[in-house]
């Protein structure tokens, strides 16, 4: 098993291997996780789909499963994990970041409070929001 | 409306401010740094502006906080009359236009049309973004009580996001009363030479 974090959150990916190249996953998995899935045209994720790379195409995907490892480095993503590979982190590239901001559309995101609800900036549509960071520390 | 968001990868150490504080807005706890990766928050205290449609007003810049501290005395926590003066001024200042901008909206002097807004975005490199990845695979690993391995890498992304003092201090161990400002603090600081610790506010009249 392995503990993947992703944009949607926490996933335990039960089917995957720990592994510190590679990290396969079954479909219903990486769509769960990451909402690519494998498509005739290629990999999509909504509208969007990236051709698998000529003669590497097994490198991605195989009967089925996805290499969410090699796909984010296709993608030119960051992709790290822990050292034995139990645990990954798949995150959006700078210039994806950037192109976000950049619409000045605010990312939304939920964090819980104290009693551990959660809360969306979403939620607080149609009000002025003041997004104040602070820390004990 | 307000939210603060605690930057506090320790769950319990915002609690009892949170208590005293006895907030009316929400405040939230956000353990793995997603706003330092969704919005370029690199210290405490940052906030943004989102008006009614959720569009940013103002990208994430320094809260009213003035970098003081670097010029206190050490020994005796004693500022001179003129920074401790600079201080009260940005505190006052940015609290002043916030209120401006909730009355006004986008009439407000101090929102940002859209491509003054864009100009004053971050800088997101690709350093960083991996940074703020490791920073989440640490706080896992931490949670799962490995921590020596967490702790190698929360120094590896603050390597690749050195204008990070979010990664940093969170790394930092803590003084009694719990601020990350112990001697490798204030070496840091005093390695910034010229270079500011809160990066300065685009507003009329902010020191």
């Amino acid at each position: 098993m392995v503990t993947l974090l992703t944009e949607s959150g926490e996933h335990e990916v039960t089917g995957a291997e720990p592994s510190t190249e590679a990290l396969w996953c079954s479909a219903r998995d990486a769509l769960q996780a990451t909402g690519w899935e494998a498509k005739p045209e290629g990999l999509c994720k909504g509208d969007v789909c990236v051709p698998l790379p000529a003669g590497r195409a097994r490198e991605l995907v195989d009967g089925g499963r996805i290499n969410l490892a090699a796909l984010s480095r296709h993608l030119g993503q960051p992709a790290v994990r822990s050292e034995r590979g139990h645990v990954w982190v798949l995150s959006e590239s700078a210039r994806e970041r950037r192109a976000v901001l950049a619409s000045l559309e605010a990312p939304d995101f939920a964090l819980p409070d104290p009693s551990g609800r959660m809360h969306r900036l979403s939620d607080y549509r149609g009000k002025k929001v003041f997004l104040v960071t602070w820390a004990s520390w | 409306m307000v939210i603060a968001v605690a930057m506090d990868s320790r769950e319990g150490d915002p609690l009892p401010w949170i208590d005293a504080a006895k907030p009316t807005y929400p405040t939230l706890i956000d353990r793995e740094h997603r706003l330092a990766e969704l919005y370029g928050i690199v210290n405490v205290p940052q906030a943004v502006w989102i008006d009614e449609a959720g569009r940013i007003v103002r990208p994430a810049e320094p809260a009213g906080a003035y970098e003081g501290f670097r010029q206190m005395n050490r020994a005796t926590r004693e500022m001179p009359e003129e920074v401790a003066r600079r201080t009260a001024q940005a505190k006052t200042l940015y609290l002043d236009a916030i209120r401006d901008w909730a009355r006004n909206g986008e009439r407000s002097a101090y929102a940002f049309t859209p491509e003054q807004a864009r100009a004053h975005l971050p800088a997101v490199t690709e350093d960083a973004a991996t940074a703020q990845a490791l920073f989440r695979l640490a706080q896992v690993l931490i949670r799962r009580g490995e921590r020596d391995e967490a702790e190698r890498w929360i120094r590896e992304a603050s390597r690749l996001h050195p204008d990070s003092w979010c990664i940093w201090r969170q790394g930092a161990g803590v003084t009694e009363l719990g601020l990350a400002a112990q001697p490798d603090f204030w070496e840091r600081v005093d390695g910034l030479g010229a270079k500011r610790y809160y990066a300065p506010v685009d507003m009329p009249g902010m020191p």
